[in-house]
């Protein structure tokens, strides 16, 4: 598998909302391609019925009071973060179908 | 040679402050003069906050209450670190093109201002902490205070060329893969990756939530334990800390290496590593038995494969980490979008740099429909496999001693044209991130070009009080950590 196509590339370039310039995919392309092509070496590992690990902490269900407290930041500080417009104390953002 | 007292170490900083023979303003502005002086050349402090910090100072002096041993201590934290209206950018244009200014602190820096330390800047790192080098940084590289055309390492290069330069008294990091460890060995300072879910990670830039950790880089292992001892602990803001107890760690520093029993991995003494490292390595093992310590082999057969492992969980997680910069909460904008989509592309297009593009491609593709669970499902077992590994060398011996990197610190540019090069940097240091436990890095030699070399002292989970006793007794019999780069 490790060999990628720029046509890949592109499309997950797309999913993850990127753009790349050709230059740019046909460098990111050769580059996904070693490590990837570096990563297959996992396979040799015989891995049959081993869970895998998703974190460490040994912690399950680790569970608060459902109790609203103030928070440090108030809502106009967030705001304040924000580059776009603010109006009525929400962000307004570009249209979702141009 | 500097004599200022930003060369102090915080428990001599500490006995001078409460004696009252030196201020706290003092103290800050031996710091401040030492970065005005020398940083030009390092390019560590990537934001100074003298002004609030003298402010600070001047109020600590007034109360002149020097309890705490942090009180009044000025230090620098890596720039991922939220500290209320003061500029945090993890030195990516996404962050600093429009200064974000966080509305909030994080849980290290706001437990050490309740010590009363003092913020007096910010460090440089890798853009979003990936890299080994600080190349990927929007401010451009740090340089090693011990040869400037070679890298501080990286991502904490920032925090660990300011630590060894004397331009603070200690400094914070992060360490996702090696982050802390292998800046502090290759300047030659002293660098604790703590056990994951020992320290908060609240209000810190995250990279890889199952991999990051917040810790120190500092002068000593004493100082390590100090600060340690003021920022572990459970936070009701960070579901992974722990509610275990935190120890008295300085109280248990001086415990001695007497029936202590190292172990010493064969695969990290394996080809690739320049001999002059393992030779420092060996020699401190050396140092050790005669201290009192029981030397013994081990292997951890699966450390070949842990580049790999990291190389796929690392990135499928920055992928999601990094989904929430889209340009409209905060960061980067694009003017005139035609739509939302074309101003995600573009405000995400623009901000990011090379690094970071290539590791959210990797995680993409390694987690989308088909590849998932060739690549990342796999990779969690294998991650299962490491820990495990770890577990049973912990049941031959207390701790396993191994060098920091390959090599001594390497020249800016080396390997910017090959990010598997980069990559392979990490053998020694992300197996510990993937399995969990802490590693303490400390300097144990010099190469021939005075080049500092590190070793890292590992334990397993929760067990800092056993390694940050074996480097204090490690420390006190030798005296690499007490040179000094012959800065201008």
């Amino acid at each position: 598998m490790p060999a990628l196509t720029q046509a890949q590339v592109q499309h997950i370039a797309k999913l993850a909302r990127l753009t790349l310039t050709p230059a740019e995919a046909e460098k990111m392309t050769k580059e996904l391609s070693s490590i990837l092509q570096y990563v297959e070496q996992l396979k040799e590992v015989n891995t049959d019925s081993v869970i895998p690990t998703a974190q460490v902490t040994g912690l399950t269900n680790t569970l608060r009071e459902d109790q609203v407290k103030p928070s440090e930041a108030k809502p106009d500080d967030l705001l304040g973060c924000s580059p776009m417009p603010i109006v009525e104390h929400q962000i307004q953002v570009p249209h979702a179908h141009g | 040679m500097n004599m200022s007292l930003s060369t102090l170490t915080i428990s001599q900083a500490h006995e001078k402050l409460k004696k009252k023979e030196i201020s706290s303003v003092e103290l800050v502005k031996a710091c401040i003069e030492r970065i005005e002086k020398v940083d030009k050349n390092l390019n560590a402090v990537v934001f100074r906050n003298f002004d609030r910090a003298l402010e600070e100072a001047k109020k600590t002096d007034s109360v002149g209450k020097f309890d705490h041993p942090l009180t009044g201590i000025p230090y620098l934290a890596k720039d991922v670190y939220c500290e209320k209206g003061v500029p945090t950018t993890a030195c990516s244009n996404v962050l600093r093109d429009k200064t974000y200014l966080p509305p909030f602190d994080s849980t290290t820096t706001k437990r050490l201002k309740a010590k009363g330390a003092i913020s007096i800047g910010k460090t440089n790192t890798d853009e979003f902490t990936m890299g080994a080098s600080t190349e990927t940084s929007c401010y451009g590289v740090t340089k090693c205070p011990w040869d400037l055309t070679r890298v501080a390492g990286g991502s904490s290069g920032g925090s660990a060329a300011a630590v060894s330069a004397d331009e603070c008294v200690f400094a914070l990091g992060t360490d996702t893969g090696g982050s802390i460890r292998q800046p502090a060995s290759f300047c030659g300072c002293v660098g604790l990756k703590v056990t994951y879910g020992r320290t908060s990670r609240y209000g810190g830039v995250s990279m890889a939530s199952s991999l990051d950790s917040i810790g120190t880089l500092v002068k000593s292992v004493e100082d390590a334990a100090l600060v340690l001892e003021s920022i572990a602990g459970k936070d009701p803001m960070d579901s992974t800390t722990s509610d275990r107890p935190v120890p008295g760690y300085l109280r248990s520093l001086k415990g001695g290496l007497k029936g202590l029993k190292i172990g010493l991995p064969k695969e990290y003494f394996a080809k690739g590593i320049d001999p002059e490292v393992e030779q420092a390595v060996r020699s401190a093992a050396e140092t050790m038995r005669k201290l009192g310590a029981e030397i013994l082999d081990v292997s951890l057969p699966r450390t070949k494969y842990a580049i790999a492992t990291y190389y796929v969980l690392c990135p499928c997680e920055v992928s999601s980490n990094m989904a929430r910069y889209d340009g409209i909460r905060y960061g980067h904008t694009a003017a005139k979008p035609k739509d939302l989509i074309d101003y995600y592309l573009r405000a995400r297009s623009t901000g990011f740099g090379p690094e970071v593009k290539r590791r959210i491609m990797i995680g993409t593709f390694a987690l989308s429909a088909g590849y998932y669970d060739a690549y990342y499902l796999k990779a969690q077992k294998v991650r299962t496999l490491i820990k495990n590994e770890f577990e049973d060398a912990f049941k031959q011996v207390d701790i396993i001693l191994s060098p920091v990197a390959p090599t001594p610190a390497f020249k800016v540019g080396a390997h910017t044209d090959d990010p598997l090069a980069m990559y392979l940097e990490d053998a020694f240091t992300v197996p510990i991130n993937l399995a969990g436990i802490p590693g303490l890095s400390l300097p144990c030699g010099f190469s021939k070009n005075n080049l500092p070399i590190g070793m890292q002292l590992l334990g397993p989970q929760w067990a800092e009080e056993t390694i940050l006793r074996a480097g204090y007794a490690y420390e006190q019999a030798t005296d690499w950590h007490k040179q000094k780069p012959a800065l201008v």
